[in-house]
């Protein structure tokens, strides 16, 4: 099971998640960088948290226009994973992997917290190993999380069951105290409709041992490790 | 040959940075102000001998691709 890590000009939450995959999760872990036109020989690839390029003209913006973005889109097209965390999921929006984009916080203030999260969705590669409708703990970190779709489209996306997690409180309520960041619909991460890339803002990496307040987020790259497994069978 | 680009929130966007200079500007005293949004402005050269259509077509092209996001905002741009 071998992660692919793209490495931008600016992201900084990448050799957490190397961390994450090879120390914690026992698998292995290499590095794409951003000029790439290939991902290489990996089983999945993780778009990792940062500020590509000074989150110039818009967060994820001209990183999206990467030559390794080629790489990762034909990676998805042919069903490979994609993960995306915070401005990896900024990344994806603006590459048109995933539908939306991400505003800048409704309170204009940069968020750095823990978050309670509703796991909406456990038929992904990337969620099968949580319980349905668990209530798990992951921290955020970021100025643009405030996901937007119009209405329609957010509709939409329920409908498809492409909303995987929504910020909630603890008692796994819907409510706007516990929306961080002004999301449509408290949504905190979304998939594609085939299921098989997935963008978050909160950081799974950052909740993956007791000792960091969480170990919630391990079961995403668990997951991913699972359902990778699965197919080879 | 110049081309001057703006870029703007759709209505109904909200536009969080607007609003907060609104407030400030509020906070200065100016009581005539109902509404602020904000938005992004570009000069880009193109080289020279391109016909107006071939400019306008490849401006379109770089609105939708690169300077706007169209799920969010809209673009306009004058050539001069």
């Amino acid at each position: 099971m071998k992660f692919g890590i793209v490495v931008f000009p600016g992201s900084n939450c990448d050799r957490d998640c190397h961390y994450a995959v090879q120390e914690v999760l026992g698998g292995e872990a290499s590095w794409i960088w951003h000029g790439e036109r290939s991902v290489g020989a990996v089983d999945a690839v993780i778009l990792p948290g940062g500020f590509s390029y000074g989150d110039y003209l818009r967060a994820g913006a001209i990183a999206s226009s990467s030559p390794v973005m080629d790489a990762v889109a034909s990676f998805a097209e042919r069903g490979g994973i994609v993960i995306g965390i915070c401005n990896g999921f900024q990344i994806l929006c603006e590459a048109g992997l995933l539908p939306g984009v991400l505003l800048p916080n409704n309170s204009v203030q940069f968020r750095c917290e823990q978050t309670t999260l509703l796991v909406t969705n456990i038929n992904t590669p990337f969620t099968e190993l949580y319980y349905r409708e668990e209530v798990i703990r992951m921290p955020i970190a970021h100025g643009m999380g405030n996901y937007f779709v119009p209405e329609e489209a957010a509709n939409q996306l329920e409908e498809k069951h492409q909303v995987v997690f929504r910020y909630v409180n603890e008692k796994g309520e819907t409510t706007p105290e516990s929306n961080p960041n002004g999301s449509v619909q408290n949504i905190a991460g979304v998939c594609n409709e085939r299921g098989n890339v997935l963008g978050l803002m909160p950081h799974p990496e950052r909740a993956c041992e007791e000792w960091m307040g969480s170990d919630d987020g391990l079961r995403i790259f668990a997951s991913m490790s699972r359902a990778l497994g699965s197919r080879r069978k | 040959m110049r081309v001057k680009i703006h870029v703007t929130l759709k209505e109904g966007v909200l536009d969080p940075q607007g609003k907060a200079i609104q407030k400030s500007l509020g906070a200065l005293g100016f009581k005539s102000v109902s509404d602020v949004r904000m938005g992004k402005y570009f000069e880009v050269e193109l080289r020279e001998g391109l016909s107006k259509a071939e400019a306008e077509k490849e401006l379109v092209e770089m609105c939708e691709k690169l300077f706007a996001n169209v799920t969010i905002e809209q673009y306009s741009f004058a050539i001069e």
